[in-house]
């Protein structure tokens, strides 16, 4: 049937005719439609189970953020939500047997109290699920000035070991040691999962981020499982970088860096200062990702969640969360539900209407909200 | 930190920046910025069947290949030499499917007269492949009569008039059964209801010769009623065919997913697939509950046609497409967006496009040039 009409092709081709554009966006979307067709097996559409951990601070409130834009995509999830407070001495295992059965959980914020004793119940969790890569998305948003611009970097930071091993002791009253802990076992799987995370993303570079001049074993450890997994990735570029080195050039140069490896606590800092030049942590999603379980949360929440400030006035940013929770849906295999709310999401961002404090405006969450579901098509 | 830089920010919020996302150069459009969320292990390589077929089938498939090789997909392929004047399939074909669940198939033609039974029909009964998909959108920038044309056919594939159970009765008098049963038109609308839920589609239409075959076509209507109620947000309706075709070629824009019983639905994915490009462009496949094969969307008459062979101007962007599809199957959506990106960009560019499209490429170049598109 086409060939026949070659001759009426050939015209049309060749008169510089106003070609209506054929896929022309439905009216009432703010920009382009993506255009891509998943292909599901049957009962993928099945709903899922997540834990939903709402937390304390500002989690109540980004979280039930995330619970109503859930609700109104109809994505097939539904959660159990759980009760964690950040001064509970240990996660309750309920809670623990839940993610278990799961395997997705969704983190609203734990206040960690400040001082001795209690050790924190994020790495509590993250140490029970192994969850041991820890990432961070940090990427300039179109319609939010910053800066510094065409910042794309993900920060793939290991969780479980390193500086905050939470191993201290009092050696005599008044000295205390507390012990970093370096194995080449997780080094190398960090390193694997973020080749991997690079292979599958078609990202171009992966950078370790050390500081084996002066920690030559510990840090050097880590490099040499880098470098073994690089070898086997010889369509990505490897470099290192000493950290202090690092953070110049994240503020003076952020677009040289695609993907970042780092051990935990360099990892903390380089998330957060990466988050922070590409609009705040208030708008970066992450997650942490173990081999059978995954749990989501705000990608750098750097003393934010028990800010009192914020909650009173319920001007926490919902974004961070509901990216998050996007990314949860692709983990989930909901590719489809995943994009709508991603679109919907910076669709917002980019019109600057209705934005919390921490970007610069005056709306408070319920607003944001609001307005992501409205922009929802 | 970014607090502080309030004030700061409410000044380059007032006055007019120039905007800060500039596509990276050399890159012809927009760049899809999204992230996977890959579980460990993701990245290990999955196995393919691969059958060239015949006719033009191994062109299209040696196409795919190259392509594949260039993206460093994932994927590896055990190829199997299967010929369409072959009485069967031959079972290691059949095991090796059945092992690793994903098949891209060229082309097998059908021997026209009787006796042979249609390979292509034979394969999907062994593995079930009980509904099978035709995508039939407009490409940006490539010209056709109907504008906005965004239509997915998933039609039965297992029963229905191609059943196959023909028999002479006297000499001179033949018989052909339809057999329509409640199990597979379930399936079937179930299939399309869960996409449609799956890819955020709005409309569901069945189409159907009720008014006519009252039991048969009756029975997959009410199959897909009932499935239509457990999806309250999803628009169901119903057309008869002879409407459907005409509505087709006078507004397509109204229709968006349409489910239909095999025969039906072969004219109905051709006749779409025509409107919006060609057939030489569509993608498709056939999914099972365990297993799935890909290959062009509407293969109307194309694969044993001498002409095309011999000049070597078989369009490989319908089987790229469902090699792509195949990649979103196997969980491999970064690949799938940057194989899908290259050949919308080489289709909107024009510059290569084999004779079915009004052009004078080859296959061979329409395939570098999609390469020399990927990044």
């Amino acid at each position: 049937m086409a060939r026949r009409s070659a001759p009426l092709l050939r015209r049309l081709v060749s008169s510089p005719a106003p070609v209506p554009a054929p896929s022309a966006p439905l009216p009432g979307h703010g920009g382009a439609r993506r255009t891509v067709t998943y292909m599901p097996r049957p009962g993928d559409g099945n709903p899922r189970a997540v834990t939903l951990i709402p937390g304390d601070g500002i989690g109540p409130l980004v979280t039930g953020a995330v619970q109503q834009v859930m609700e109104v995509i109809h994505a097939p999830v539904y959660f159990e939500t759980y009760e964690v407070r950040g001064d509970m001495p240990t996660v309750p295992p309920a809670v623990i047997e839940s993610i278990r059965r799961n395997k997705v959980c969704l983190k609203g914020g734990l206040a960690t109290p400040v001082g001795g004793g209690v050790s924190s119940l994020n790495m509590q969790l993250r140490k029970e699920l192994d969850l041991y890569a820890s990432l961070v998305n940090c990427s300039n948003f179109p319609g939010l000035p910053t800066r510094h611009q065409d910042v794309d970097i993900v920060v793939i930071r290991e969780n479980t070991e390193g500086e905050y091993s939470g191993l201290e002791h009092e050696v005599v009253p008044g000295v205390v040691e507390s012990l970093k802990v370096i194995t080449k076992f997780c080094s190398e799987r960090i390193a694997k999962y973020a080749f991997e995370y690079a292979y599958l993303n078609n990202r171009k570079k992966v950078t370790a981020v050390h500081k084996a001049n002066i920690m030559k074993l510990a840090d050097g450890l880590f490099l040499e499982s880098c470098r073994e997994v690089a070898s086997k990735y010889p369509g990505i570029q490897y470099n290192e970088i000493i950290v202090d080195n690092c953070c110049m050039q994240l503020v003076a140069k952020p677009e040289q860096f695609d993907v970042m490896v780092t051990p935990n606590l360099y990892g903390n800092l380089v998330a957060n200062t990466a988050a922070g030049i590409a609009g705040g942590t208030g708008v970066m999603p992450g997650g942490n990702v173990g081999q059978d379980h995954a749990v989501f949360e705000q990608g750098a929440s750097a003393g934010n969640v028990g800010n009192e400030n914020i909650l009173e006035q319920k001007k926490a940013n919902p974004v961070a969360l509901l990216l998050s929770s996007a990314m949860m849906l692709r983990h989930l295999q909901f590719p489809s539900f995943a994009d709508r709310l991603e679109t919907a999401v910076k669709r917002v961002i980019a019109e600057g209407k209705y934005r919390t404090k921490d970007l610069g405006g005056t709306s408070t969450t319920q607003e944001v909200t609001d307005a992501v579901i409205a922009n929802l098509d």
